[in-house]
This record gives structure tokens, C-alpha cells and sequence, in this order.
């Protein structure tokens, strides 16, 4: 019987099924950063028990760690004590790898994973972050998980899982100029909903997904937990060869031979069944906006923010009311009328080196017009060490800070606001981040989510705009 | 984890859709180190009128009276009425740890977000999904029934109302077995360790790249 991608990853990793179908599935590779793993190490040490494999774990310290002044320290002394704990646990029980804070290859743990070769075709990856279902676009089935879990994890090295349904959600045909990943995720959130996928394993297929580039596809796979989706994933194919080879993880000489053959299996079987299938068109995708409080509250540039009466759901229909409450918005306002605070430029979603091209292509297409100056401030934040020397080598510095946006050192920043960047009580936010929650950049913070070219180009004009007509 | 055992309990709903677990807690209070402590910061942007930061004293903090959690009616609640797609967003376990660090044993709705629901289970908080039918029913009946309580029986896997309309729900067995004998997994887990080590072995053997060790 054809396979889908899902039945092989999944096969691949059951050591064992309990009769209700609950399964151990064995993990390969085990990401964790310091918010929700030390009171998982310190259950482990209660129960004196050791971790199973040290050579899964790859860490880092991003949630709390600050993106200036690094000379400094941190300074918020409950963060810094949250990041030692980290780096005194990772010291004791060790890790294959581990890029602590001020560490050249420092930064957000679902950037440097993939950019060191630490995440491979067919893994099992885990890490205490919903956000970890990025790691699917190497085709592998990558679980956000909770810390519970990420003490089982260590202790065991396999997760307790049942099998879920298999969704394909296939993108055909071409995006326009200036549509990118990020549109084609929203997109997809805002058909679906962001309950779409609930129980879901997601495979994003078509041929607009091929056609992106390893980068595009992380951001793709990153928000299938937007959708509700706690994995989403992508087949295999010469792209994902291509990124991977040369990276420090990956194997080499005759290994990487074997390896390759190997990984050119990692496809669904043609005429594979799936329990759902959804389909866009891509030539339909326009660049999009989130107006709400839930990244599924999403319509393009060109479009308006709804109004109540446009939902027959009484739940739903309350939904908006409250969510154009706290956005502070009146029904039927063209999104382009909406004017931007604040920008960020960053998160797990869009901080990798192809985002930075993108907003600094923006920048450059504006012809020195720079930041709009009822824009307060513009933060750029590349995902790792590595994206930032890299952009630096490519001059994205130069052009950002020429345009008075901010460059600063990596970290998860203001998607989540666990540091010192975060929004004011009100302030409007352009974010190429993930999600549009009340309070997510900071408590009465307005989020709206966009690409980076996007969010270039609101940082220029100071409003929504959009970018096909920057560019 | 404690076991889970039959409860009457008093109910409080939270009548909106797609409650994440940013609101649930927010980030602020992740810096904390410990397991415990969480209850107070429950819906914290909601509950409060002030900005919640990690260490204030929170019964001298001004509180939302419109928030539903802050009326009288509900106080000493230990279920919570949902609606679809609660605890979406982020995995922080720290979500059902302030759940149930302010009391509440049970959750009952529509739906539960993947990595929420499982989490709750991992710390002895039931989430139960009902028909949308007989959750539209409970939410007019708690709000037209002041001190509306449910009884809510695992074994039985059966939510009672006052008026002996029991609902029944689904409930994975493995799930529920752990929950009921407040087993600790990883010792269930651990069991099996010899069937792990082999299926390792194999593994190394047949796919040795994934097992590069540290330098």
C-alpha cells in the first residue's frame, strides 16, 4: 500500500505500541533553551536519573538573553538566573553541541539547529516549543512539546504519541512578485483556521512549496502550529540536499553517500491516501495582514478588516468584537489606512538570511527614503550569530541602519517579549514573527503579522502598504 | 501527580474561543525556575488591571471586576467551561501548571489545542470535550444557575449535572489509566528500556549519522 510521508517517519521510530495505540517513539534529535527545560533537568535530578543519550541534545540560551549592550550581561536578574541554570545543566549532563549566550553561534534554537546540519532528513526532533515543528522542512517529524516531556525525553529518549491523521495541504502553481513563504503560511492559516489542523500531522506539498528555498520552507512549517498542526513537514528533495551538505553535522565522505540515498525515500508514495487534503492556489496569494488576535484573523493588503455582522458564528461573531477592541480598530478601515508604531524584523518564523535579503531589498528599492519618522523604532534581529556576520558580510547592516532601523544581536526579542524589547501599552506593531495574541509583544501590544518585505516597506511608509508597488 | 479521583465541583465559564496560553500565563512569569507558584498569575493581563511582573504580591493588586474568574459567583471554581480550540499556541506547560495551581481539576469544552491537552494530563488536569450542543447548554445553565456545579467521574468517564443529565466522553485509555493512578510515565517509560536500547542499537547500525557524539 502507497505510503505517506507521515506513515514512514512514523514507522521509523516506534519502538513499541500499547494496545490503545499509544506509541514510544524513539527521538533522534533534542533541542532545548533555558524557559522550559530547567525544571525538567531538576525533576530528573529529583528521581535520580540520568539523561539517555547526551549526544541528541543541541542547546542554546534565545528567549531571555537581550539584543544590545551584550557587554552588559543580562540584567534582569530572573532571566539571567534562568539562563545559568541552563548553561550549569548543559555543563553537568553535556550535549553535542551548546552555543550559550554571547556564543558565536548563539541564537534562536530553531535557526541554529538546521544551520549547523544538526537537523537531518527522517529525524525525530523535540524541543519544549511548539515553534519546533520548523524542523519539518527537512522532512523530519519535529514535535513541540511540553517540559514534562522534555524530562520523559531525556530520561527515556523517546516521546509517548498516538498516531495522528495525515493532512496534505498542496499549494499549486506560482506565487506573484513580492508573495513569499510567509504570505503562503497565512494564507493557509486563514483558510483552515487555526484549529484546521488540530490532530493533524501536516504535509505541505505542491508546486509552489518546491519552489521555496529551505529558508522559505522553515517559515511554512513553522506556523503549521498556528494552524493547529503540532508537526507539518515537507518531502525531500535536491533543495534539501543541497542545504545540507557541507554543515557541520552532516555527514560526509561515504556516509553522506548512504545517508542521501536514504533520505531521496523521505516522499509520500504516489497515490498515498490522506485523511484530509486541502488546496490553494498560489497565483491567488496576495501579501497579507493580520488585523486580530489570532493569526487566523488575516486578509490581504488590499483588503479590509471585517466586521461582525460578516459572521454568522455567535462565538465567532464576539471573536471579532473583541478583537477589534483591543486592536483598536473600527470595522471596514482598508488595511493600507493602518499606520505601524513599531516594526520587528526577526523570530523563528523570519530572522534567517533570505528575510534579511528581503526587507534589505525593500529598503534599497525606496531609494534612501528610510524609516518613516512616526515610526518610533525599527528592530532587526537576525536568528543566530552565523545569519548576523553573514548579513554583516553582505553590507544588510549598512542598509538598515542608514535607513534608521536597529541591528541588533540574536535572540527571540520582541516575538515574545521575554527581554527588554517588547511594545508599549497600545503601540501598533508590524512583525514578521508568528503570533497576534493579546499581549504576546507586551501587555496591551498590537501585533500585526506580515513578511519581512512586507514589513520593510510598512516601516518606510509608516503604514500598510504594499510592497509589489515599493518594489 | 496526585490520582485523579470523582469531584463535585463548582463551575466558572470562560465564554470565548481560542484562549491561548499566552493569556493563560504570560511570558513574564517563564522566567521562573520552579514548578509551582503559577495560580496567582493565571490570566494575569485579564485579572488585573496593573502590569503583572514576576514576584509582586498579587492579592494587593487592583483587580478587573469585569473579569468573570474575579466575580464572587465563581470563586473557589474547579472546572472550567471553554469553548473550541483553548490553550492554543504556545507549549508552556506552565499553562496548566497555573490551571491548576488556582484550582481548577477539570476543564470542559468543545475542543483543546494538541500540545495543551496533552500537557494537562502530564499534571492531573482533566480536559473534557463535549458536543458543541451540550457545551452551548452548560455555559446558559451556569449562567442562569448561580453556584452550578458538575460532577465529573473519570472511571465512568462521565460528567454529571445537577439535574442527573450525564454526558459521557471519549478519553484515550492510556491516558486515562495514568491520570486515574497518578502514574509517573517516565517509570512506565523506563520499563521498556531494554526494548529502547535495542531498537537504538539497530538504529545506530543502519543510520550511524544520526548518531554523531560529542567532539
Amino acid at each position: 500500500m502507497p505510503k505517506t510521508l507521515y506513515d514512514k517517519l512514523w514507522e521509523n521510530h516506534v519502538v513499541r505500541t500499547e494496545a490503545d495505540g499509544t506509541a514510544l517513539l524513539y527521538i533522534d534529535r533534542h533541542l532545548v533553551h533555558e524557559v522550559t527545560s530547567p525544571q525538567a533537568f531538576e525533576g530528573l535530578k529529583l528521581a535520580g536519573r540520568k539523561p539517555w543519550r547526551v549526544s541528541s541534545i543541541v542547546a542554546t540560551a534565545d528567549h531571555n538573553t537581550p539584543t544590545e549592550h551584550w557587554e552588559r550581561g543580562i540584567e534582569d536578574p530572573v532571566s539571567r538566573q534562568q539562563v545559568e541554570t541552563l548553561d550549569a545543566n548543559i555543563h553537568e549532563v553535556g550535549a553535542l553541541a551548546f552555543y550559550p549566550f554571547k556564543d558565536a553561534r548563539q541564537g534562536i534554537i530553531h535557526v541554529i539547529g538546521p544551520e549547523n546540519g544538526a537537523i537531518l532528513p527522517g529525524m525525530t526532533v523535540v524541543c519544549g516549543d511548539s515553534h519546533t515543528s520548523t524542523h519539518g522542512a527537512f522532512a523530519c517529524l519535529a514535535h513541540g512539546i511540553g517540559t514534562s516531556e522534555v524530562e520523559h525525553v531525556l530520561a527515556t529518549q523517546c516521546l509517548l504519541q498516538k498516531k495522528m491523521k495525515a493532512m496534505q495541504i498542496k499549494v499549486e502553481g506560482k506565487v506573484g512578485a513580492g508573495v513569499t513563504a510567509k504570505d503562503i503560511v497565512l494564507a493557509i492559516i486563514g483558510k483552515i483556521g487555526t484549529a484546521g489542523g488540530t490532530g493533524h500531522a501536516v504535509e505541505f506539498a505542491g508546486s509552489a512549496i518546491r519552489a521555496l528555498s529551505l529558508e522559505g520552507r522553515m517559515t511554512v512549517c513553522n506556523m503549521a502550529i498556528e494552524a493547529g498542526a503540532r508537526v507539518g513537514f515537507v518531502a525531500v528533495d535536491d533543495a534539501t540536499i543541497d542545504y545540507l551538505k557541507g554543515r557541520a553535522f552532516a555527514p560526509s565522505g561515504e556516509e553522506w553517500g548512504h545517508a542521501v540515498s536514504y533520505w531521496r525515500t523521505l516522499v509520500s508514495d504516489p497515490g498515498a491516501a490522506f485523511d484530509t487534503v486541502v488546496e490553494l492556489e498560489a497565483a491567488t496569494i496576495q501579501p497579507q495582514v493580520t488585523w486580530g488576535t489570532s493569526p487566523e484573523m488575516v486578509v490581504a493588503v488590499g483588503g479590509s478588516v471585517p466586521a461582525p455582522e460578516d459572521f454568522a458564528d455567535p462565538v465567532k461573531r464576539e471573536g471579532i468584537v473583541r478583537a477589534l477592541e483591543y486592536m483598536g480598530l473600527v470595522a471596514r478601515t482598508p488595511i493600507k489606512e493602518i499606520s505601524v508604531d513599531q516594526v520587528f524584523i526577526g523570530s523563528c518564523t523570519n530572522s534567517r538570511i533570505e528575510d534579511l535579503r528581503a526587507a534589505a531589498a525593500v529598503v534599497t528599492a525606496a531609494k534612501g527614503r528610510g524609516k518613516a519618522a512616526s515610526v518610533r523604532r525599527v528592530l532587526v534581529v537576525p536568528g543566530s550569530g552565523l545569519v548576523k556576520r553573514q548579513a554583516e558580510a553582505e553590507g544588510l547592516d549598512k542598509i538598515f541602519l542608514a535607513a534608521g532601523f536597529e541591528w541588533r544581536e540574536p535572540g527571540c526579542s520582541m516575538c515574545l517579549a521575554m527581554n527588554a524589547d517588547r511594545l508599549e501599552p497600545g503601540e501598533r506593531c508590524a512583525s514578521t514573527s508568528n503570533r497576534n495574541f493579546e499581549g504576546r509583544q507586551g501587555a496591551g501590544g498590537r501585533t500585526h503579522l506580515v513578511s519581512p518585505a512586507m514589513a520593510a516597506a510598512a516601516a518606510i511608509a509608516g503604514h500598510f502598504t504594499d510592497v509589489r508597488e515599493l518594489v | 501527580m496526585r490520582a485523579f479521583t470523582p469531584f463535585d465541583g463548582l463551575v466558572a465559564p470562560l465564554d470565548r474561543a481560542n484562549v491561548d496560553t499566552d493569556a493563560i500565563i504570560p511570558k513574564q512569569f517563564l522566567k521562573s525556575i520552579k514548578r509551582a507558584g503559577f495560580g496567582p498569575n493565571a490570566f494575569d493581563e485579564w485579572r488585573y488591571l496593573d502590569r503583572g511582573e514576576p514576584g509582586q504580591d498579587c492579592s494587593r493588586r487592583p483587580t478587573n471586576a469585569d473579569f468573570v474568574l474575579n466575580q464572587p459567583r465563581y470563586q473557589g471554581a474547579s472546572i472550567l467551561l471553554t469553548r473550541d480550540n483553548f490553550g492554543c499556541g504556545s507549549s508552556r506547560e506552565h499553562a496548566p501548571w497555573a490551571l491548576e495551581d488556582y484550582g481548577f481539576r477539570a476543564l470542559v469544552g468543545t475542543s483543546f489545542a494538541d500540545i495543551f491537552y496533552n500537557n494537562s494530563f502530564k499534571n492531573g488536569l482533566l480536559p473534557i470535550r463535549l458536543p458543541t450542543a451540550a457545551v452551548d447548554e452548560l455555559f446558559a445553565l451556569v449562567a442562569a444557575t448561580p453556584g452550578y456545579r458538575l460532577k465529573i467521574d473519570l472511571a465512568a468517564q462521565t460528567v454529571t449535572r445537577p439535574d442527573g443529565t450525564v454526558l459521557s466522553f471519549d478519553v484515550d485509555p492510556f491516558r486515562k489509566e495514568c491520570l486515574l493512578n497518578g502514574w509517573d510515565d517516565i517509570g512506565l517509560t523506563l520499563r521498556h528500556a531494554e526494548e529502547i536500547r535495542t531498537f537504538e542499537a539497530k538504529r545506530r547500525s543502519e543510520q550511524p549519522w544520526l548518531f554523531s557524539e560529542v567532539a
